[in-house]
């Protein structure tokens, strides 16, 4: 082997052992897939109402108003969005804790406002 | 015979009213004193007086099983405030006038109906404030030009009297600008001032998973909390309920369309459904006796009839 196919073979052993190494550590520190729950607010409704959620799951809330403004609070967990037409909002969760959580509309909305509400449930 | 009986409450008392000792002193009143008696025999009185307070009247609600008669209660409540033998100095009405609505023209007509039907009311000084079904989907601007300004002071035989608007931000806040003007003019009151706040929703977290709050009304009840006497009176909740932050008493009004359920007795929040054994139940108006040198309040609830 010549001192040019020499060079060649090293870079190329080299080159691999890097990608291999950079996939090891892209592995190794991936950030967890995050579960997107879509929910859509309209007509004084949220719609599912309902969302099972598992304790630890890390989870996005990617919502959005199918008519006008309105806003989702998911007190229990401290969290909150305006809720505008035309643009989805997301709210990123990782629920710490089990149990039936009561989600509403936050941002008054007219006649209807008042039973704006779902549910979150987390289980184990 | 008390000053209740001489303003002849007892005609309407009958109707199944209740009183509630109310104070913004925390020495034995407030919550402590709730059904108590107090002998107002030997104090002096030349500066007492008393207001009545009406509140989410709702006007333009339909729901025969909640309430048959949505066009005849507030009437009625009219005609039971004009029928008392004493006149109260004022009357004030919490919020929620009429019943929200998309249409514009409609919220007008809502609001005109309204003062046409109050107009009836023989006490001259009335003061209104808004409800989020008044105010909340154009920012007050259809509520300003019937009714006036959305917050604002009055001064009444020693108390002073503020108005927060809790209701023209959709988002349930007083805003900075609104918190800005409250300490300027809190600014202007002593620390032993008599201070009556009056507001549409609760200032404290009553039970915010059902709108009941504000969201920044620790930021109010901060800014009252220097101020020894201060009592709130508001509405939304459609009943009543008694509450302490600190020395600070918050007393919530019955609504004179339909009332509530007790904060999270049940899943979903809804309008109790009307019962024909007994009308009217759940529905009211109250009277407050101001006791400005002891910074007490006596709440007198006062049920409506179809009478």
């Amino acid at each position: 082997m010549n001192h040019k196919k020499r060079i060649l073979l090293t870079g190329a052993l080299l080159a691999s052992a890097v990608v291999s190494g950079l996939l090891i550590y892209t592995k190794a520190n991936a950030v967890p897939v995050e579960r997107v729950i879509h929910i859509t607010a309209k007509n004084f409704q949220f719609s599912p109402d309902s969302i099972t959620l598992k304790k630890g799951e890390p989870v996005v809330f990617e919502i959005s108003s199918g008519d006008r403004k309105h806003g989702f609070s998911l007190r229990a967990f401290g969290v909150r969005s305006d809720v505008l037409p035309g643009k989805a909002s997301r709210i990123r969760l990782t629920p710490d804790k089990t149990g039936k959580f009561t989600f509403s509309c936050d941002v008054f909305c007219g006649d209807g406002h008042e039973e704006m509400t779902g549910t979150v449930i987390v289980t184990e | 015979m008390s000053k209740f009986d001489r303003r002849g409450f007892i005609k309407l008392a009958g109707l199944g009213g209740g009183i509630v000792f109310a104070s913004s002193l925390s020495r034995g009143f407030g919550l402590n004193a709730l059904g108590s008696v107090v002998n107002y025999a030997n104090a002096k009185v030349e500066n007492d007086f008393y207001f009545v307070q009406l509140s989410d009247t709702h006007w333009g609600f339909a729901g025969p099983k909640v309430n048959p008669d949505a066009e005849g209660t507030l009437k009625k409540a009219v005609q039971a405030v004009n029928s008392l033998e004493e006149q109260p100095d004022f009357i004030v009405f919490t919020g929620d006038l009429t019943h929200t609505t998309d249409d514009v023209q409609v919220r007008k007509d809502r609001m005109s109906q309204f003062k046409d039907i109050v107009g009836a009311l023989k006490v001259p000084t009335v003061h209104f404030m808004a409800g989020e079904h008044d105010a909340s989907l154009d920012r007050g601007d259809t509520y300003q030009e019937a009714f006036g300004k959305l917050n604002y002071t009055f001064d009444h035989k020693g108390v002073h009297f503020i108005v927060v608007d809790n209701v023209s931000d959709p988002g349930a806040s007083v805003g900075e600008s609104q918190l800005n003007w409250l300490k300027a003019d809190l600014k202007q009151q002593k620390a032993d001032a008599r201070i009556v706040v009056l507001t549409h929703r609760p200032l404290f977290d009553l039970y915010p998973d059902w709108d009941w709050s504000t969201k920044d009304g620790a930021a109010v009840i901060d800014a009252l909390m220097p101020h020894k006497n201060v009592t709130v009176f508001y509405g939304h909740i459609h009943q009543e309920n008694h509450h302490m932050t600190g020395h600070i008493a918050h007393h919530s009004a019955k609504s004179l369309m339909f009332p509530l359920p007790a904060p999270g007795s049940v899943p979903k929040k809804a309008p109790v459904p009307w019962d024909a054994s007994a009308p009217y139940k759940g529905l009211g108006l109250r009277s407050i006796e101001a006791d400005p040198k002891q910074a007490k309040y006596e709440i007198k609830e006062i049920n409506v009839t179809g009478a």
